[in-house]
């Protein structure tokens, strides 16, 4: 099911005129009326007159996180403040906050595109939506509410609560869609276990889960213990969040609402544009936003491209699951190494904690990656030899995962530094 | 229907029209709105052909039109009503329709044609009571129903409608944007609107495109263009504080 089929499933020479459209109009206006971008364009001679095809958005500047950061809280803004309806922010969980702001026109197509994801994941009128993000200035909450209400469904605008009051309210109110981080989601299906009550009993259909990345096998733990449909969505506060991009029913990548966004993968090194289907760092350019438009902005989240058709139906292409963050990138003897990948190993093999670190040092030349991981008490004190092919087992993994081999370390429980409740996972001795 | 891609005019030296890009899809009325001296009037007669493009493709049902004649863009079924009406005033009111079908008269279709005009007839029911008067004794309103009839028989899926509202009272105007959507609601009709009278032409519209010195500013669903301060401040005369 569609919200909107005859765009979502628009001709795709026509949404490139769209796009050209879109993109030629924007470029104007930002440079008419963000200083911050005047500059930038004055700066490196680019004449904003002189747009003629998509190819062309290479030539302009990106725009990264410190630069929003710098412009806050209104800088960056290309309406009057009091044409602006709506201001959010984003957590600033690693450094200063942003602030994005909405006209009125901006609130619709919000309000739009994100009923399109909900309508992908299966969402209709009939159904009964807990929100389970906290609402306040994360756009996160407000952006699937007003989609929601858009599409028709009853909407639960629950925020964050403690678990047990969730599923209290998913019981009583009859919940069939519920929206939230896929982890809370995970403690949510604990809570219920615990609570000893039967998950065929409650209402649940579909999960809409997003704002961190989640791997395949968390998707399918959360399918089963809840019964449910998961879809991923994707946006961020600084573009649009939700309404970025959403999976369908297909499951297999999120189709990204195009004839709103441009977007491009780039080598986050080189900066480069790649080809389709390699990963790099997703860059979005908005093209009908009129309070916050941004220009080849930095999400640093990594992800690649998939343009083959789908088979819902929709033309927009897809990207993949974001595998994570481009400040978690390793670069080491030529290879690129995330710790999500030495996680989901050390996740399946039995003995180990979930708590690592792994640390990057240089010998003789080399570069060496050692992996740190707390081990349960009866591995660290059994038989050396025990130990020994245990350790050996997990190196071998790694080695078959990662396409180097990594020395591990088993530590004791507790001995791994946690701050704020998350650890410190990379630490880097290589001295440049 | 109709896609321009990065289209320049030049007048001379000046650069009238800058790489402007817009669509009309089939059934939909759009419309070009933008203060006088915009450029709208050079990129309808550019799409007509009475004026060269410098640059940029002009696309229509899939064929290049930017270096075609007139006359083969009017056998095509692009029907472009001035700015100005231009009714032939020393003729009267019918004698102006039947000009109207010059590009495909025949001896037999002389009855085809007669239907036409009577069709013209049930559209504007003024028309036929003014049939044998002079097109130039009509008035403002009356004129450019004759402008836009005349236009209609040339049978176009495309109709270019030059600020139909110049010069007419505000109670006319309001009759002549009901005939536009009527004939698009009735016959299926495409049309792309050009306006100085913003207002009355968003309401009508789906789409619209916002033309400053040239350039397209801003586009969008008309809806939205009515609503963006923007255009309030700049085309529909004052801030309107409340949703219209």
């Amino acid at each position: 099911m569609y919200w909107e089929g005859e765009k979502e499933c628009i001709n795709r020479e026509a949404l490139k005129q769209l796009q050209l459209e879109r993109l030629q109009s924007t470029v104007l206006r930002v440079y008419m009326n963000v200083p911050f971008y005047r500059k930038k364009f004055d700066e490196l001679r680019i004449d904003p007159d002189a747009f003629r095809s998509l190819g062309d958005l290479s030539k302009l500047p990106f725009t990264s996180k410190d630069d929003l950061r710098m412009s806050y809280p209104y800088g960056m803004f290309a309406v009057p403040l009091r044409e602006v309806v709506r201001v959010q922010a984003s957590s600033g969980t690693t450094g200063m906050p942003t602030a994005v702001g909405y006209t009125r026109n901006d609130i619709k197509n919000w309000s739009n595109l994100a009923a399109r994801i909900l309508v992908a994941g299966g969402v209709t009128q009939n159904d009964i939506v807990q929100i389970a993000f906290d609402y306040g200035l994360f756009t996160g909450a407000l952006g699937l509410h007003y989609g929601a209400e858009r599409v028709g469904a009853s909407v639960i605008p629950i925020s964050g609560v403690n678990t047990r009051r969730q599923v209290k309210i998913m019981q009583d109110f009859k919940t069939t869609a519920l929206m939230c981080t896929p982890s809370y989601a995970l403690s949510i299906a604990d809570t219920i276990m615990e609570m000893g009550i039967n998950v065929n009993s409650l209402s649940l259909k579909y999960g809409l889960f997003g704002a961190e990345p989640w791997s395949e096998s968390m998707r399918h733990e959360l399918q089963e213990k809840l019964k449910i449909v998961a879809t991923d969505n994707y946006g961020l506060s600084e573009v649009m969040s939700p309404g970025v991009a959403g999976e369908c029913s297909e499951r297999n990548g999120l189709h990204i609402n195009e004839d709103h966004f441009l977007v491009e993968v780039v080598d986050p090194e080189t900066l480069e544009p790649l080809p389709e289907g390699k990963t790099g760092e997703l860059v979005i350019t908005t093209l009908t936003k009129e309070a916050f438009p941004v220009i080849r902005f930095r999400t640093r989240d990594l992800t690649s491209l998939i343009t083959e058709p789908c088979s819902c139906g929709r033309t927009f292409i897809r990207m993949n699951k974001v595998m994570g963050r481009t400040d978690d990138m390793i670069k080491i003897r030529g290879i690129t190494v995330f710790p999500s990948q030495i996680e989901s190993v050390l996740f399946e093999i039995e003995g180990t904690e979930p708590h690592y670190q792994i640390i990057l040092d240089r010998k003789a030349a080399v570069d060496e990656l050692t992996v740190l991981v707390e081990v349960s008490e009866s591995i660290f004190f059994d038989q050396v030899r025990k130990q020994k092919d245990f350790i050996e087992r997990i190196k071998a993994r790694l080695a078959s995962e990662l396409g180097i081999s990594v020395e591990v370390k088993p530590v004791e429980k507790q001995t791994l530094e946690r701050s704020g409740g998350k650890a410190k996972k990379v630490v880097d001795k290589r001295t440049l | 229907m109709l896609i321009l891609k990065n289209v320049d005019i030049f007048y001379g030296k000046i650069h009238a029209i800058k790489r402007v890009s817009l669509h009309v899809n089939k059934g939909e009325i759009v419309t070009l709105i933008g203060s006088n001296g915009a450029g709208k009037t050079t990129l309808l007669r550019t799409i007509s052909g009475l004026i060269r493009s410098t640059n940029g493709s002009l696309v229509f049902d899939n064929l290049d039109i930017s270096k075609q004649s007139p006359d083969t863009i009017v056998k095509k079924g692009i029907s472009h009503v001035p700015e100005g009406r231009l009714v032939f005033k020393p003729l009267n009111v019918e004698d102006n329709l039947l000009l109207g079908s010059f590009n495909w008269y025949s001896f037999k279709n002389r009855s085809e044609i007669k239907n036409d005009v009577e069709m013209i007839y049930s559209i504007f029911p003024i028309l036929k009571k003014r049939k044998k008067q002079l097109a130039g004794t009509l008035s403002g309103g009356e004129q450019q129903m004759l402008a836009i009839g005349r236009a209609l028989m040339a049978r176009p899926k495309l109709l270019l409608l030059d600020e139909p509202s110049m010069g007419l009272a505000p109670i006319v105007i309001k009759e002549i944007f009901k005939y536009i959507v009527e004939l698009r609601n009735t016959f299926g009709l495409t049309v792309l609107l050009v306006e100085q009278n913003a207002r009355s032409a968003l309401r009508i519209a789906h789409t619209g495109y916002v033309l400053e010195t040239g350039r397209i500013i801003l586009q969008g669903p008309a809806e939205d263009l009515l609503l963006n301060k923007d255009v309030q401040r700049a085309y529909l005369g004052r801030d309107v504080d409340y949703e219209i």
